[in-house]
């Protein structure tokens, strides 16, 4: 670990302390976990804290994990990790927060904390259903008017439900259901460990 | 008497200033801009999702349709995701071929903005030479790797294939006669290296020519100066990277401040803005393709003295020299595996950033060992900048929205991925 990661890991250690879920340094990069009920508390701190200055949220991005691993996964489905970087520290930082419901996440909205977090909490919203609470405009943010579903969710298909098709008849765009079949050319396969041993093996 | 009433109109996403296709709606108090609401994700293509169906060196060419004008430069953050989750190393003169790249794609990049932000607030000319310019280094893509935009250059581990040493050439048809064609050929006679540093000598007058042009040009600075002001503070809230924060005076750039492949060799030098208006970026702009252009000249300086691999040379992860798969049983069985199931990458998380010409682009890749990645995020730069456009366009005149969305630089292939 270089010395910049440990005086890094330090203050948050300092600074954060209980409410640090824990706390990974993997590949030369800073990861924490907090609890859905600290997150708002932790990211004013992490903004604020002069030993820490993350000034600028860089992004903000949703994870299912109810496929990882092929099913070994046994934690909460649905998670957010915001990238947060320190113009002014020259470091940056990846917070991970857990959703406690996997019917229906809510975490709360960091866009008081950073103003950024707005269009990328949207994104999250529309893509994986996860709600920010506090937040001003959650509306869907690049997915069609008046879609149906969470598209980025493992289990929505990638073909998904709906097609559209001109109309002659009509005169207009109309929706039907999907007249395509999923197709996978090549399979998912996790492998046991050390596998070829790429890399690091 | 009449009651007054705000207007609201949509702004594209049909309008040629649009950029593509943004959807803007504008809600006005006569000709100021009370609230401007983008409504994006027209052009969205779930290219995230559908790497998750992609083993990992399938989605490379995807890549470049992110950011279609800077094509390389995406692919660089993907493949320096695999590259940091594999832990692996790339040769040096990869790395070298890379940097050189980044900035070809700079080049490309500004010059298509500068071009198209001054056609859209009326100087017609601009877009014509710059355009004349981007032809070149298109031909330079080409000549690489058989394409003029979506390049699939880079890989993990390295780059494709070696500099070419013969530049390809124009052939007499119907529209060129032998004349031309010794003309356009003239600085085609040597390898691709020549025929860049021929455009790098060139490219210093070139851009005297646009300055004569714009930097003094009343009229444009009647449209850009004091126009889309942020201040340095703002910048950071609203999670500004690249030109739209160094134009506000934070000088952060990854290349000097987080130098990845060898950015820490080279030498050049980092433009700051003042004020931080549309103005400010364009100077930016100006001074970072001069910049690029000394880079430029200092890597094909370096990569003509210093020949070898340009590809890691880890069956795993790179494919093996085509002729020893034809001659090795152990490299046909390495080719066949990585070109059907791929390669393996070992369960973890990592985020890649690179100084993209527009911002900070990165890519937050999740790996649970299989041959597909779990979740890719791209981090688009164009996104944090549009989402900023309620703020920024607030009390401007609706003419100047078209000068705002020219200097925010923003292409649709990445912002609704």
């Amino acid at each position: 670990m270089s010395p910049k990661l440990e005086r890094l890991s330090q203050a948050l250690h300092e600074v954060l302390g209980g409410r640090l879920r824990s706390i990974v340094v993997d590949r030369g990069e800073v990861t924490i976990e907090v609890a859905p009920e600290d997150y708002l508390g932790v990211a004013q701190s992490l903004r604020d804290h002069a030993d820490l200055c993350f000034e600028e949220l860089i992004d903000v991005s949703g994870l299912d994990y109810s496929t990882y691993g092929n099913g070994a996964w046994s934690g909460k489905r649905f998670a957010v990790a915001v990238h947060l970087l320190s113009v002014a520290k020259n470091w940056r930082l990846r917070v991970k927060v857990f959703a406690d419901n996997d019917d229906f996440p809510v975490l709360e909205s960091v866009v008081g904390v950073w103003p950024s977090a707005n269009w990328y909490e949207r994104e999250t919203f529309d893509l994986y259903g996860i709600m920010f609470s506090g937040h001003p405009d959650l509306r869907r943010i690049l997915t069609d008017y008046g879609f149906v579903g969470h598209p980025f969710r493992k289990d929505f298909p990638v073909t998904g439900y709906v097609e559209m098709r001109y109309d002659a008849e009509q005169g207009r765009v109309v929706y039907q259901p999907v007249t395509i079949e999923p197709r996978e050319n090549t399979p998912r396969i996790v492998r046991e460990e050390n596998y070829g041993d790429v890399g690091h093996g | 008497m009449a009651e007054i009433r705000n207007y609201t109109i949509n702004f594209g996403p049909q309008h040629p200033s649009a950029h593509g296709v943004l959807r803007l709606v504008l809600e006005l108090d006569g000709e100021v801009v009370e609230r401007a609401d983008p409504h994006i994700g027209l052009l969205h293509r779930g290219t995230e999702k559908l790497a998750e169906t992609r083993t990992w060196i399938q989605s490379v060419p995807y890549m470049d349709r992110l950011d279609y004008v800077s094509m390389m430069c995406n692919e660089h953050a993907y493949c320096m995701a695999i590259e940091r989750l594999l832990g692996i190393e790339v040769p040096i003169r990869a790395q070298y071929i890379r940097v050189m790249f980044d900035e070809v794609t700079r080049i490309l990049n500004h010059l298509l903005g500068i071009g198209t932000h001054a056609l859209d607030i009326g100087a017609m000319t601009m877009v014509l030479y710059t355009f004349r310019e981007r032809e070149d280094l298109m031909d330079v893509y080409e000549a690489v790797s058989g394409a003029r935009m979506h390049a699939a250059y880079y890989r993990p581990g390295g780059v494709y294939r070696d500099l070419p040493d013969r530049m390809p050439q124009y052939e007499v048809n119907r529209f060129k006669n032998a004349n031309t064609v010794r003309q356009l050929n003239e600085s085609r006679q040597g390898s691709m290296l020549d025929f860049l540093e021929d455009f790098t000598n060139r490219f210093t007058g070139y851009c005297d020519d646009y300055e004569t042009l714009l930097t003094d040009n009343r009229i444009w600075k009647q449209r850009t100066v004091g126009i889309g002001v942020v201040t340095p503070e703002q910048a950071k809230a609203w999670g500004f990277t690249g030109v739209m924060l160094r134009g506000s005076g934070v000088p952060w750039d990854l290349r000097k401040k987080q130098p990845y492949e060898v950015y820490d060799q080279v030498d050049f030098d980092v433009p700051v803005g003042k004020t931080g208006d549309c103005y400010d970026r364009y100077l930016v702009r100006m001074e970072e393709m001069r910049q690029s252009n000394r880079i430029i000249k200092q890597c094909i300086d370096w990569l003509r003295k210093n020949p070898g691999p340009v590809i890691a040379d880890n069956h795993k992860v790179a494919p093996p020299p085509r002729e020893r798969m034809k001659a090795n049983m152990e490299e046909l069985i390495h080719h066949f595996k990585l070109f059907t199931e791929g390669m393996h990458v070992p369960e973890g998380e990592v985020y890649a950033a690179v100084e993209h010409p527009k911002g900070e682009f990165g890519v937050y890749a999740v790996s649970d060992g299989a041959n597909k990645p779990y979740r890719l995020k791209m981090r688009a730069p164009g996104f944090a900048h549009l989402a900023a456009m309620d703020e920024i366009a607030r009390g401007h005149m609706i003419a100047d929205v078209v000068a705002i969305i020219g200097t925010m630089d923003v292409v649709f292939g990445e912002i609704d991925r």
